[in-house]
């Protein structure tokens, strides 16, 4: 029933019924060591961490807490496998091993969904549809890459480059890792790769499904820990290539610490999209995209669309059909398949989000959040929009990295370009209209990687991925993504 | 000769070149550029910091409209470089000869330089098709990946290849709409600045190069600190250099292009010197289904 409150009543009045995914058919150990060298192995300092579940607060497994020497030896397995094996294969046989990689994870992508939704607090819904068949989907693409390398670089011949050191988020622990390892085994390299610490378990699992593909021993090490061992893995002497994908203070740093090395490198960086609606926009289509782009994966998306930029005229509409969008999204139990926005990923997250929100306030802007029931153990954040928001405002400039929409008006288009491109980052955006020479137009102009027109928060292997300014250096995913785990010789 | 009959050359006066004019280094210090004999041949403007400020301020002016001139004109830009440049030939080789080559090698260097521009006007209007691409997405989307330039690039040019190093860092990043502040060699400034003449008589939009000569030690670290810079291209620099520049241009995600040791008779001729100052822009948009 329609009310006030919820004037879409897509519940018509009833309550859903839980409908959570089993897990009774999931295998998570109790513990789990560093996968190095094809087995998984003890931590030298026999020190571990629990992971847990950000939707129960419960302990899910512990997982090793890497050192030094652990990562030395990561690389060395590495390096090894590099020099004996993988190097010097022929490429189509390597490309079938990555095939078998992708079919492994389509036969198992229930289990990793509910994994990824357990450890992550992403809700079935995005992990079951989204993440995990575009994990499987990367290492398909890439595995048909292996040999033909000669096509892509008209002019030059591809060379392999040795041995990649990769760090990687928790918003997509498993499409990350896929992002990562594929183009780099395509290319002929071997891989050292660390999980997020709060997200490893889809990536151990990978593990096991890399063993069970028989890659030979040290192509591919996932070593979990903090950021001591992500920072052992840049600095570390025998490593010739590294990929980060995190935040821009972080990225900052990595490529401090590379100055100077002749380590090639890629970064994935922040960001803070502008979606920008104009008056001819297709406006109820314009509200769903306004919603999967500031409210997919609970806002843990370094290109959400967390900037809104709306034409005035149509401002308060918008406004008001948004408010009454996210009185119908459900937040709660991440494996529930009703479940819109699921649990923020951590707690240091969750506080970082509420700051924000602090912050936004301090600075005059009004802020709205839905009128949902959130449960009482776990991480949790409402839909929130603030308005009356000024460019300067930090809540407009700083990337928030939850569901958290910042709106701003504007009349003419060019006064949306300044406002969207005024910001160091550069990693997405979004444009709607009807008109297509409005579209060329500000697609154009926009000074970010990837744009969506009409539609947001898309991605797929074959399209690069990566940022402008600030928010990187390098693409992943297509043919632009095999550029960062080769070299070109004449 | 009797002296009453004597003319006495005029001597040019080298300045820098900032959004298309020709002023002196605001710090007003020089330095004195000597021949093998040690006669002076000129006071270099020695550039400043504020110099490569007010470069940038230049240079980010002119990039926009630079990047939106059509691939067509751009291409016709550089060819008219390349004509001014083979008009003034005989200063060229007179200033190389100047600053120690031989007749020879400055004739070769000189021809290879104009060449090289003609190789990059021919660029403009085809790189775009070898780089990009339709993206065959699973949904149904038409994606596309086109390239757009990175925007403002500084350079620090080869010290050695005072001309044809100089000309093939510039023409690559030109070429794809970027716009340049480039430090010239510091032992062989000339050339580097009789091309800023050049380029002015060539209808290449003022800022969409800019030229300063002066100390590589003294301006190293704003070349890549700079905020408004998108992008560092270093030649020639040892590990001390590699070190600093990467430190600096950290600080807003640079871009980092290091041309060391490059060949620059045969090495720098092929459209990967364009991509390197260019970004990778992916589209979306739905089309049913």
């Amino acid at each position: 029933m329609a009310t006030p409150e919820n004037k879409l009543a897509f519940d018509g009045g009833w309550e859903y019924d839980p409908a959570p995914e089993s897990t009774d058919h999931i295998n998570v150990a109790k513990r789990y060591g560093l996968f190095i060298n094809g087995e998984f192995v003890s931590p030298e300092n026999g020190r571990y961490f629990d992971t847990i579940n950000p939707a129960t607060e419960e302990k899910l497994s512990r997982v090793a807490d890497a050192s030094e020497a652990d990562v030395d030896k990561a690389v060395r397995a590495a390096r090894e496998a590099y020099r004996t094996t993988w190097g010097r294969m022929k490429a189509a046989e390597r490309g079938k091993y990555i095939f078998r990689i992708a079919r492994i994870m389509q036969e198992r992508a229930r289990e990793f969904s509910v994994i990824e939704s357990l450890d992550g607090g992403k809700p079935i819904r995005e992990s079951r549809d989204v993440d995990i068949p575009l994990a499987a989907a990367h290492f398909f693409y890439y595995a048909g890459w292996a040999d033909k390398l000669e096509y892509a670089f008209p002019g030059r011949t591809a060379k392999s480059l040795g041995v990649a050191g990769q760090i990687i988020p928790w918003n997509f622990p498993l499409l990350m890792a896929s992002w990562k390892i594929a183009p780099a085994l395509a290319c002929g390299n071997t891989v050292v790769l660390k999980p997020a610490e709060t997200t490893p378990l889809t990536a151990l699992k990978l593990a096991e499904v890399i063993a069970d593909a028989g890659l030979p021993p040290g192509v591919v090490n996932i070593v979990t820990g903090a950021g001591k061992a992500g920072a052992a893995i840049v600095e570390h002497p025998d490593v010739d290539k590294v990929a980060f994908t995190g935040s821009t203070n972080v990225g900052r740093g990595i490529q401090k610490a590379l100055a100077g090395s002749n380590k090639k490198y890629t970064l994935e960086l922040g960001g803070k999209a502008a979606n920008i609606v104009f008056a001819d926009a297709a406006i109820d289509q314009a509200v769903e995209g306004i919603v999967n782009g500031i409210f997919f994966n609970q806002g843990h998306v370094c290109c959400a669309g967390s900037r809104l930029l709306v034409q005035e005229s149509v401002a308060d509409e918008v406004i008001e059909k948004l408010k009454d969008r996210m009185e119908t999204l459900i937040v709660g139990d991440p494996l529930d398949k009703n479940t819109d926005i699921g649990a923020i990923n951590s707690r240091m997250q969750l506080e970082k989000i509420q700051s924000y929100l602090k912050v936004g306030k301090a600075e005059g802007a009004e802020m709205h959040q839905s009128s949902c029931r959130v449960p009482k153990s776990g991480y949790w954040c409402r839909p929130t929009i603030f308005t009356g928001v000024s460019q300067s405002n930090r809540v407009v400039q700083e990337e928030i990295f939850g569901p958290v929409l910042a709106i701003q008006t504007f009349r003419r288009y060019d006064e949306a370009l300044i406002k969207a491109n005024n910001t160091p980052y550069g990693l997405s955006g979004g444009i709607w209209t009807d008109k297509g020479s409005k579209i060329f137009k500000m697609t154009q102009n926009i000074r970010a990687g990837v744009v969506w027109a009409n539609t947001f928060n898309k991605f797929d292997p074959t399209s690069p991925f990566g940022g402008y300014k600030e928010s990187g250096v390098g693409r992943e995913g297509g043919l632009h993504g095999l550029d960062a785990y080769v070299k070109l010789g004449a | 000769m009797s002296a009453k009959n004597q003319r006495i050359a005029v001597a040019k006066t080298y300045k820098i070149y900032i959004g298309g004019k020709f002023p002196r280094t605001e710090s007003g210090r020089y330095f004195a550029l000597e021949d093998k004999k040690g006669n002076v041949i000129a006071n270099v403007c020695r550039g400043s910091r504020k110099d490569f400020r007010n470069a940038v301020v230049a240079a980010r002016k002119a990039q926009s409209g630079w990047a939106t001139a059509s691939a067509y004109l751009r291409g016709q830009v550089l060819y008219r470089i390349a004509e001014m440049l083979e008009g003034r030939r005989e200063q060229f080789v007179t200033e190389l000869v100047l600053q120690g080559a031989t007749q020879r090698a400055a004739e070769k260097e000189i021809d290879q330089s104009i060449d090289r521009l003609i190789y990059f006007a021919g660029w403009t209007d085809k790189y775009q098709q070898i780089f990009s691409a339709v993206n065959p997405v699973s949904s149904s989307h038409f994606n596309f990946s086109v390239l757009e330039p990175t925007g403002v690039v500084s350079m620090l040019a080869p010290e050695d290849s005072s001309l044809l190093g100089l000309i093939s860092n510039i023409a690559p990043a030109i070429a794809g709409g970027n716009s340049c502040i480039v430090l010239a060699s510091e032992s062989k400034p000339l050339c580097a600045i009789s091309f800023a003449e050049v380029l002015h008589a060539s209808d290449v939009p003022g800022g969409v190069v800019n030229i300063l000569t002066g100390f590589r030690a003294e301006l190293t670290e704003y070349f890549a600190s700079h905020m408004d810079v998108n992008a560092v291209i270093y030649c020639d620099g040892g590990k001390a250099v590699a070190r600093t520049v990467q430190v600096l241009a950290a600080e807003n995600i640079k871009r980092v292009i290091a041309r060391n040791r490059l060949d620059w008779d045969s090495d720098a001729e092929n459209p990967y010197l364009i991509r390197d100052t260019q970004e990778v822009k992916t589209t979306w948009h739905p089309i049913g289904s």
